[in-house]
């Protein structure tokens, strides 16, 4: 604990450390000499191409990819052009970027994904330089080449390539340069001799950093910091230039009195960092230069690597992995000798108290006195977030737990999620598993993307343990690694299909939202579609299979999935693929056999393409369907010829289905037909289309009576409507002579109650009472009543001493004018009672 | 109102939400296309859209003409023209035409169409067909419920029930689906399920899957039970005429999204009134669940108590005054015109009902669900087509007829359907099949008995392979075991008692004391039982397809009915009719639930029938 400080380095306000990672894994023979390396941010892999020159079959470079703590992921020897540049994307996969302009592209254990050009123009004048870059819209790459032209692609995986326009004056390969991303566009920033120039898409211009020292003849170096935000110039003159990227500010100038060129150099910050710095490599040593005219100087001893990080710079050499970085100012605070800060108290009250020496209670009281305690506490927490040491860690944890129990309502969040994110973290920095992730990194990172690396190394058991302890939502945690690993299962050749179904079922059976269908189509384009359809057996949404089932050309099976599923889209997604794929005679077969199918396009058909709705029925052999089809077609017919012929294929159908009552009906229709029209040109009276009720009741109307007679005959119109109309007609009319002859024609098959109430109903009470004497003894006192008859109905009714009859006639007298009845009635009432 | 129901009965959740979400979705959908624009809205689509949003709404987001669909070429000026419709190929097509139209004379406009609830894939393609995909963006707008009133709530999709029940197209399921899962994620979740019907079945499985999919929330329920069924379940209960006075005004004025229209002899002035329905309107809500007989008598005492009301004018002071002015009198004047317009629309009624052939049709309808004089009904029914007297009135005679008993007799099929067809024309042929092809109307099998035709029933339901087909064509095998229904459910109440329609007894009260609605007798059971036991006779003459889910939620607490679970959300599939949910809230009233209606529209004998009709396409 003594030694914390023990590799602190001032400069100006603030003390810088070198922390060592690992010791490497990896034993390489010549360290890191004449090798190409890359070494993703965030803790990510690293690859070497040793010697990239060589190109003699015989021996050819070997492309090599290890983890950060040097443990081998892949080996093979590069048979591909020369490489330029290696660089990996923000999902680990390696980049290797060709002289002629080919990117070629990797995963992690060293498969090759596919590939892709920076332009046909790259071809003749060859990339002199390369360099990756990640920005918000995904890892970029641009390329210089020969000819001293720029191209850029901002999204490799939304290939779009920039060609930039030319720099004024420069010949060859600039000395430096550098990539910005600013304003939603990537830009570049290149150096010739002491002139700078900004490239975006559009224009080339020539820009001056504010206040660069006037010594400096030439720009020989340059670096951006990890946010973009910083811009940092070497001179011949041994100046290191620092400032906003955008070239409005200065931030400082430092004199490195080294006029070589460096061979490496990059900022070194962190968020809310007290002070910008840079870290410049020479071959020998390393130089921290800041805001003051100090620096820091690391003897170096051997070939080494720098990586830029968020909150420093990792340094890889052939032997060892370490990490420089500005101290935080919560280590600072605690660490730094003799401090009095609020944390530090509580770290020395703690080691006291463990001591068992009353001491504690001194430095606690302090800490308390001042009411620092919550702040010491937080500092603690926070300080064990930035050591790597567990035991460090521990030591503040410890310290931070003792605090807070003198503290009633400090929330308790922090502590527990640093302890837990702590635990995250040292587990990944493992040496096997090898990402050295500091707090501050991880929490840009945030867990999904952690988890992500991990799926991407197959670290499947570490990271659902992960995901299990952060209960990390199964839908984002588990099910996803789970997923990966079925994926990545899948493709394992050897193995059965019958076998890898089995094991993904059991390991997946209990997990949350687990979409086989992925799966399958993974299955599916490594070539096993027998192994894709057994795992679709297992998405439970039928929906999620149709898709993949139509791309593998299992139509048939498709469709079933779709019906299933419920989802008429998908049905109809589904059918109008097989409309194309099939010929006709097939797809309406395979229609047949599914309803739901059959109708939904039977639907579409109704409204787009009748001719179709023809031939579908015409197919299943439904002449029912093809019947009402004509019927519905001679609507739309005028004339009638042609509603007629339409007619007649009906009747011709409807016989086929053996449905005689709709083809007698349709025959008949059709013999109306023809005589509304006969009778239309013979008496200029609209009838056609009408029914043949209300053909007679037109004809009866004006009067044709014999017409009416004969279609009552020829069409058997039953007696009780052809009576039923002929009196209304004839009462409409007010035709009261040809009412009665027609009343005493013969027996009247719907009784005279009906004559009756038509004439009263067109207010002819003395044609009324003509007929109320023929009206049945039932009927009797209705009839009367309906003429107003009062005495009559009384008399009917007592007559036929019916109670309710005698009831009803009474509730219609009024006790004042027929007191006589009334007492009448209600004699015979009583009488009809009794018996 | 007579009952005051049980005290202890729970609250209604607020569904105003529902009316604002749908607003300012629309808004933001109209918002997405900038700039003045023309907007054509499907006919049917124009009450709803009323009720969520205004001319003024519509006009500050920049809509500057408004069109109904009319499938005539559009006479708009304007550079944008925004289409607001359901997902109907016509109205696709149509729009197409304009497009095409414009294209051929050079004219360049934006095109925006927004479906809703949702788009389809059929009507995509027929964009692609007509080649103007590209030419035209569309949205959806999620406007899936529309709620009438406190405790109804409706789709607003008349054609679901002939799509769905008629021609087999199940496009509308999980349009149903995503209804219920937006009630389920704002006022669920719900923790029983139950069911009955086909469709039913699938809309619960289409939400089912909408809830895996979504993420869970906890939260309070305030709904608790959900109940799912099919109109095909029971098509007599829509089939009779309505006595109750929101059902009477619905058969015969029509009520349009909750809205009546009453004309010049309701409002005895020479202009129409349009007045909303609901519980709102003091009035309307004291008489809406009342049998016809009965609205007289309440609107009388209710004349006379608003007398008393304004009497007390007399003998007020100067102050006095001023307050009754101020706080009551705008009050009174209001409802005094209510009940001037519910005692004329009350007459109208009387003039048209109490006449002697709507006494005699009653009449008929009761001994049909009797079973009782069957041979006058069908001279009755023979009558009444003979005499043209109502083309639907007849048809639902002749249904009516087919379902309480088990179709018709072959001589009767054959000799009412030629006599319909003399009366109203050979059209209805086709009429004829599709009600055939419904199980409405349909030719009894000569030599079937009850039992045998029961077993075999049975014995499809059992067989696998033959449940399948049968559920293909379910409805050409459907008989309605009505009769048997009726018996084993005691939807008759027994003849020959007075049944007092001023204090009803049972649910029978909405039909005049002659039947109970066998779709709220079985809600009634089910929830009685806490799920189907016991009921397996009745489903199985029911064709099956009925059942009872637990939510995932932990329903420990069953015994103890706490409020959310006395709220029971019945969802009929196919439309329902106000006569079912005033027997609803009557049930509620009784066993202490609030019953919360969602339908796919709200329907009547009238509507449901013209649905079937052929002719009108």
């Amino acid at each position: 604990m003594a030694f914390v400080t023990a590799n602190w380095n001032p400069l100006g306000g603030t003390f810088y450390r070198k922390v060592e990672l690992y010791e490497m894994g990896w034993s390489l023979k010549d360290g890191l000499r004449e090798c190409l390396v890359a070494a993703a941010p965030y803790g990510g892999p690293i690859a070497l191409l040793k010697e990239p020159q060589r190109r003699s079959p015989s021996a050819r470079p070997q492309l090599e990819i290890y983890s950060s703590s040097g443990v081998t992921m892949a080996s093979f020897p590069w048979k591909s052009g020369v490489v330029k540049q290696l660089g990996w994307t923000v999902c680990d996969d390696l980049l290797c970027i060709q002289e002629d302009g080919t990117v070629l592209i990797y995963d992690l254990f060293g498969s090759f994904k596919r590939h892709f050009s920076m332009g046909n123009e790259v071809g003749q004048s060859q990339v002199v330089e390369a360099k990756v870059f990640h920005s918000p819209y995904g890892t970029g790459v641009a390329i210089v080449t020969g000819a001293s032209r720029f191209t850029l692609a901002t999204n490799i995986d939304d290939l779009k390539l920039r060609r930039l326009p030319e720099v004024p004056g420069l010949h060859g390969a600039p000395i430096c340069w550098a990539v910005l991303s600013q304003d939603r566009q990537s830009k570049v920033l290149v150096a010739n001799g002491a002139d700078l120039f900004i490239l975006d898409y559009a224009a080339c211009t020539a820009v001056s950093p504010p206040g660069l020292s006037p010594q400096a003849t030439s720009i020989v170096h340059m670096c951006v910091s990890f946010s973009y935000k910083y811009l940092a110039l070497f001179t011949d003159s041994g100046h290191v230039w620092m400032g906003s990227a955008n070239l409005k500010e200065k931030l400082s100038e430092v004199e490195t009195k080294v006029r070589d060129p460096p061979k490496q150099m990059t900022w070194c910050r962190r968020p809310k960092s007290q002070q910008p710095s840079v870290v410049i490599m020479w071959d020998q040593y390393l130089l921290v230069a800041g805001e003051c005219k100090d620096t820091v100087s690391y003897p170096l001893d051997d070939v080494s690597v720098l990586v830029p990080e968020l909150d420093g710079v990792r340094i890889i050499s052939g032997t060892h992995h370490e990490l420089l970085q500005e101290v935080p100012a919560a280590c600072e605070e605690i660490f730094k000798i003799a401090s009095m800060a609020p944390g530090a108290l509580l770290l020395e009250a703690h080691k006291e108290y463990e001591k068992e020496s009353q001491k504690a209670d001194e430095y606690l009281r302090e800490i308390k006195e001042q009411n620092l305690l919550g702040e010491a506490v937080k500092q603690c927490v926070e300080a064990a977030g930035h050591e790597l040491e567990p035991e460090t860690q521990k030591t503040l944890l410890r310290a931070a737990s003792f605090g807070k129990c003198f503290l009633s309502n400090f929330a308790p969040e922090p502590f527990v999620c640093m302890c837990r994110d702590l635990r995250v973290l040292n587990a990944v920095r493992d040496y096997t598993v090898g990402i050295p992730l500091t707090h501050t990194q991880f929490k840009q990172m945030t867990v999904q993307v952690l988890i992500d690396r991990l799926v991407y190394r197959k670290l499947y058991p570490l990271a659902i343990e992960i995901c299990r302890y952060l209960k990390t939502p199964e839908y984002q945690g588990v099910s996803r690694v789970l997923k990966h690993w079925a994926c990545c299962k899948v493709q394992q050749k050897e193995e059965a299909d019958e076998v890898i179904a089995r094991t993904i079922s059991l390991k997946l059976g209990e997990a949350a939202g687990i979409s086989y269908s992925e799966i399958a189509t993974k299955a599916y384009e490594c070539g096993r579609t027998e192994l894709a359809i057994k795992l679709l057996e297992f998405e439970p949404r039928s929906g999620e299979q149709v898709p993949l089932l139509l791309k593998m050309k299992r139509s048939q099976l498709a469709l079933s999935k779709a019906i299933e599923s419920g989802d008429t889209d998908l049905v109809y997604t589904v059918v109008t693929y097989l409309k194309n794929e099939m010929n006709r005679g097939d797809f309406f077969m395979t229609l047949r056999n599914k309803p739901v199918a059959l109708s939904l396009y039977r639907q579409f058909c109704k409204h787009q393409e009748q001719d179709t709705l023809k031939d579908l029925f015409n197919q299943d052999d439904d002449h029912q369907e093809l019947g009402n089809f004509y019927v519905k077609a001679s609507y739309k017919e005028r004339r009638l010829e042609a509603q007629i012929a339409h007619l007649q294929s009906a009747v011709d159908e409807y016989n086929k289905a053996k449905n005689d009552f709709a083809s007698k009906a349709t025959e008949e229709q059709m013999r109306l037909l023809r005589f509304q029209k006969k009778l239309e040109e013979e008496k200029g009276e609209a009838l056609v289309g009408f029914s043949l009720h209300d053909t007679i009741r037109t004809l009866l109307a004006v009067g044709l009576h014999k017409q009416a007679e004969q279609l009552y005959k020829d069409f058997r119109v039953p007696d009780k409507r052809y009576w039923w109309l002929k009196l209304t007609a004839l009462a409409e009319k007010e035709d009261w002579e040809e009412l009665e002859k027609f009343a005493k024609s013969k027996k009247s098959p719907i009784g005279y109650l009906p004559f009756v109430e038509v004439c009263v109903k067109h207010h002819n009470r003395y044609e009324a009472k003509k007929y109320v004497s023929k009206v049945t003894p039932e009927q009797k006192v209705k009839a009367h009543l309906a003429v107003g008859d009062m005495e009559g109905a009384a008399d009917a009714a007592i007559e036929r001493r019916n109670e309710g009859e005698i009831s009803t006639v009474l509730s219609r007298c009024s006790p004042t004018t027929d007191r006589a009845l009334v007492e009448r009635l209600n004699r015979a009432k009583t009488t009809a009672a009794k018996k | 109102m007579a009952h005051t129901g049980r005290r202890d009965a729970p609250e209604l959740p607020d569904f105003a939400l529902l009316k604002r979400l749908a607003k300012d979705q629309l808004i933001y959908l109209l918002e997405q296309l900038p700039g003045k624009k023309d907007l054509f809205i499907d006919a049917d689509l124009m009450s709803p859209l009323d009720r969520i949003a205004n001319v003024t709404t519509l006009k500050q987001h920049e809509v500057d003409k408004l069109y109904k669909v009319e499938f005539k070429p559009v006479v708009s000026v304007s550079d944008q023209l925004c289409f607001l419709i359901r997902p109907r190929i016509q109205t696709v097509k149509w729009i197409a035409d304009i497009v095409n139209t414009d294209k051929a004379a050079g004219r360049v406009r934006r095109y925006k169409i927004i479906f809703t609830p949702q788009k389809f894939y059929a009507c995509e393609t027929v964009l692609e067909e007509q080649g103007v995909y590209g030419d035209v963006t569309t949205d959806e707008w999620a406007f899936y419920l529309l709620p009438l009133d406190n405790d109804t709530i409706s789709l607003e999709l008349p054609e679901f029930f002939r799509d769905n029940f008629l021609e087999g197209d199940q496009r509308w399921v999980t349009t149903a689906g995503s209804a219920l899962h937006l009630l389920h994620s704002l006022y669920g979740p719900f923790s029983k399920v139950y069911g009955m019907g086909r469709c039913a079945k699938m809309v619960y499985e289409s939400w089912r899957e909408q809830v895996e999919e979504g993420e869970q929330k906890t939260q309070q329920p305030e709904i608790g039970n959900v109940f799912l069924i099919d109109r095909d379940v029971d098509f007599v209960t829509p089939l009779c005429s309505q006595v109750v006075y929101e059902g009477l005004v619905d058969d015969i004025f029509r009520i349009k999204c909750g809205s009546v229209e009453f004309g010049p002899e309701v409002t005895s002035s020479d202009k129409s009134i349009k007045v909303m329905l609901n519980s709102q309107d003091k009035v309307f809500n004291e008489i809406r669940n009342e049998h016809f007989s009965n609205v007289f008598g309440f609107l009388s005492q209710k004349a006379r108590n608003l007398q008393t009301a304004y009497d007390k004018r007399r003998g007020m002071d100067i102050q006095q005054m001023k307050t009754f002015v101020a706080e009551e009198l705008k009050g009174l004047k209001q409802e005094h015109r209510l009940l001037s317009l519910h005692i004329g629309a009350s007459e109208c009624i009387m003039k048209k009902k109490t006449k002697q052939d709507f006494q005699e049709l009653l009449k008929t309808e009761h001994s049909l669900l009797e079973g009782f004089e069957v041979r006058e009904c069908i001279s009755f029914i023979e009558e009444h087509i003979n005499r043209q007297i109502s083309m639907i009135d007849s048809l639902r005679l002749l249904c009516l007829l087919s379902l309480t008993e088990n179709g018709l007799l072959p001589k009767d099929y054959r000799s009412l359907k030629a006599q319909y067809l003399q009366s109203y024309g050979i059209d209805h042929l086709l009429t004829f099949a599709n009600l055939k092809q419904m199980g409405l109307l349909v030719e009894q099998q000569p030599g079937e008995t009850l039992t045998v035709m029961e077993s075999k029933v049975g014995k499809l339901v059992n067989d696998k392979t033959a449940g399948k087909l049968t559920d293909a064509f379910s409805s050409l095998a459907k008989k309605s075991n009505f009769r048997a229904l009726s018996k084993r459910l005691v939807l008759i109440p027994k003849s020959g008692e007075e049944y007092d329609l001023r204090v009803p007894r049972d649910m029978a009260y909405i039909f005049s004391g002659a039947y109970i609605p066998l779709s709220c007798k079985l809600i009634e059971q089910v929830l009685e039982r806490d799920g189907w036991t016991g009921l397996e006779e009745v489903t199985r003459m029911l064709n099956g397809h009925e059942f009872a889910v637990t939510g995932g939620t932990s329903v420990t607490e069953t015994r103890i009915k706490t409020d959310p679970q006395r709220i029971v959300l019945v969802m009929f599939l196919g439309g329902c009719t106000y006569s079912e949910i005033a027997a609803l809230r009557f049930l509620g009233r009784e066993k202490g639930y609030k019953f919360i209606v969602l339908t796919t529209a709200i329907t009547n004998s009238a509507r449901l029938l013209e649905a079937l009709l052929e002719n009108q396409v």
